[in-house]
């Protein structure tokens, strides 16, 4: 049984990290970082860890240097966000196309300009085609919990592919809150040593990332999508594996009041747990609200959605960044795609919501109910609106 | 040479025979060719300094030659051949 403090949310997932038994940890210090790469170097220097944190002068490198790293067979962990993230971008493919099982916290914050570097998802949605499984935190305990299940997806024989674990930038990272850490031992036990399905040693010598031409580029492609598609089993079996083992279990799509629900909500993180208490408001109001909160982007799970929401009437989604001149929001968008073929479907609408560290409170939440269950003409149905904006 | 599927795929495409890229003859990619008057050549070896491609080869009686293998017609031997005795010619 692990042990229960209070902890701030990047300190913890770093101390979840230590415990990963980490061969190495590249960080560029600021573009922005959280107090992950902070505490990590202090793991690392004061000897509570045996791992190489190598300090690199940009994200771009950071991204190189994990890579590069993963590849001689070391277990490899990067930190970022917002602009960090986008200067990995170049990388993030060449990652997955190596099938590389890197895993990186994405501390999700807007992406400038305007300079910002609040929370939203912003960062995370340009990453959506990289080709690496993604996964979104909604409290300190998931953000630590899906950090050391990440290892474990991403090294499993049957996915080698890198994994970023989203965790809210401030209103997760920099918040305290009550955790219960696995203890060193429960992990040995939950983690298997990385066995890499190849490496770079003299003493056999091997070509990653070689160049391939038009007549392998598709081959190359199908082949990579099919293995972020299979890793959904491994995904599950994870987090089976650890609801038994920790009594905290882990699906790809939660659901909250959702069984009986006429009007539904998707959330993607932290405000997952804002939107519940807005459908308790409403359910004592004999409003039948219910939540869906996504927690596997990628690859992402469709049946599941189907499942969540195919008795509800109308069906919110809400957005965390913009599709400029696009459907709508990112999430929407997949969402609506996903449904489209489907004959018993509720009717979508969309709300692109806390953009650039934008509080949505209690009130706003069921502010949204509310005005969908208003337009008894389904008139927004389809459509998406950025919600509170000043007119 | 058979083009495998994708299924056959060795995982992150790792080439785990060290060399074989010769295996694949980029010569196959040219457009043009290299051709060397010998009347001109000093056999300085400047075209086999700056070949790119390291198929530029010298014969046993000193002069060069492109292994058409792998020249890919890029015609930098030429730029760089100061007697300007190399020129570069359309193929087919």
């Amino acid at each position: 049984m692990g042990k229960r403090l209070g902890m701030e949310v990047a300190v913890a997932v770093a101390e979840a990290v230590g415990l990963c038994n980490i061969d190495m940890a590249a960080v560029y210090p600021i573009t922005p970082q959280s107090h992950i790469a902070e505490h990590l170097s202090d793991l690392v220097a004061d000897g509570k860890i045996d791992a190489e944190f190598v300090t690199v002068e940009s994200e771009h490198s950071a991204m190189s240097a994990v890579i590069g790293a993963s590849g001689t067979g070391a277990r490899s962990y990067t930190a970022t966000s917002s602009q960090g993230l986008m200067l990995m971008h170049e990388l993030l493919p060449i990652a997955s196309a190596m099938r590389l099982p890197i895993t990186m916290a994405i501390a999700n914050r807007a992406v400038s300009g305007p300079l910002n570097i609040l929370n939203d998802h912003s960062d995370i949605m340009p990453q959506r085609d990289a080709g690496w499984i993604a996964v979104f935190a909604e409290n300190g305990q998931e953000a630590i919990d899906l950090s050391i299940q990440a290892f474990k997806i991403a090294e499993h024989k049957d996915v080698m592919l890198p994994v970023c674990v989203n965790i809210d930038g401030f209103q997760l990272t920099h918040m305290v809150e009550p955790l219960e850490m696995p203890t060193q031992e429960e992990v040995n036990q939950f983690l298997p040593p990385f066995v890499p399905h190849a490496t770079l040693h003299p003493a056999k010598p091997v070509t990653m990332g070689a160049f391939a031409m038009s007549d392998y580029f598709t081959e190359i492609m199908k082949a990579k999508d099919e293995a972020v598609k299979n890793s959904k089993k491994v995904i599950l079996d994870v987090w089976n594996e650890w609801g038994k083992l920790f009594g905290r279990s882990y699906k790809p799509v939660e659901t909250y009041k959702a069984d009986d629900a006429d009007i539904l909500m998707l959330t993607m993180g932290s405000m997952g747990e804002t939107a519940q208490m807005a459908v308790d408001e409403l359910r004592d109001r004999g409003v039948k609200a219910g939540l869906v909160k996504l927690r596997l982007w990628r690859p992402f799970p469709f049946a599941e959605i189907k499942a969540a929401v195919k008795n509800a009437k109308k069906l919110i989604v809400t957005d965390r960044a913009v599709s400029f001149g696009g459907p709508g929001g990112p999430v929407f968008s997949e969402i609506k795609s996903a449904l489209f073929a489907d004959t018993q479907r509720p009717l979508i609408y969309n709300y692109i919501i806390g953009l650039g560290g934008r509080d949505v409170a209690v009130n706003e939440f069921a502010g949204m109910f509310e005005k969908v269950l208003a337009d008894t003409g389904n008139v927004a149905a389809d459509t998406y609106e950025f919600w509170g904006v000043r007119e | 040479m058979t083009l495998k599927s994708w299924k056959e795929l060795p995982i992150g495409c790792v080439v785990s025979e060290p060399g074989s890229a010769s295996e694949y003859h980029t010569g196959s990619w040219r457009a043009q060719r290299p051709i060397w008057n010998n009347d001109k050549c000093i056999k300085c070896g400047i075209c086999y300094v700056f070949c790119p491609e390291g198929c530029v080869q010298q014969s046993e009686d000193g002069f060069f030659k492109a292994n058409m293998d792998y020249c890919k017609g890029c015609g930098i031997c030429a730029h760089e051949c100061w007697p300007r005795a190399i020129t570069i010619v359309e193929e087919g």
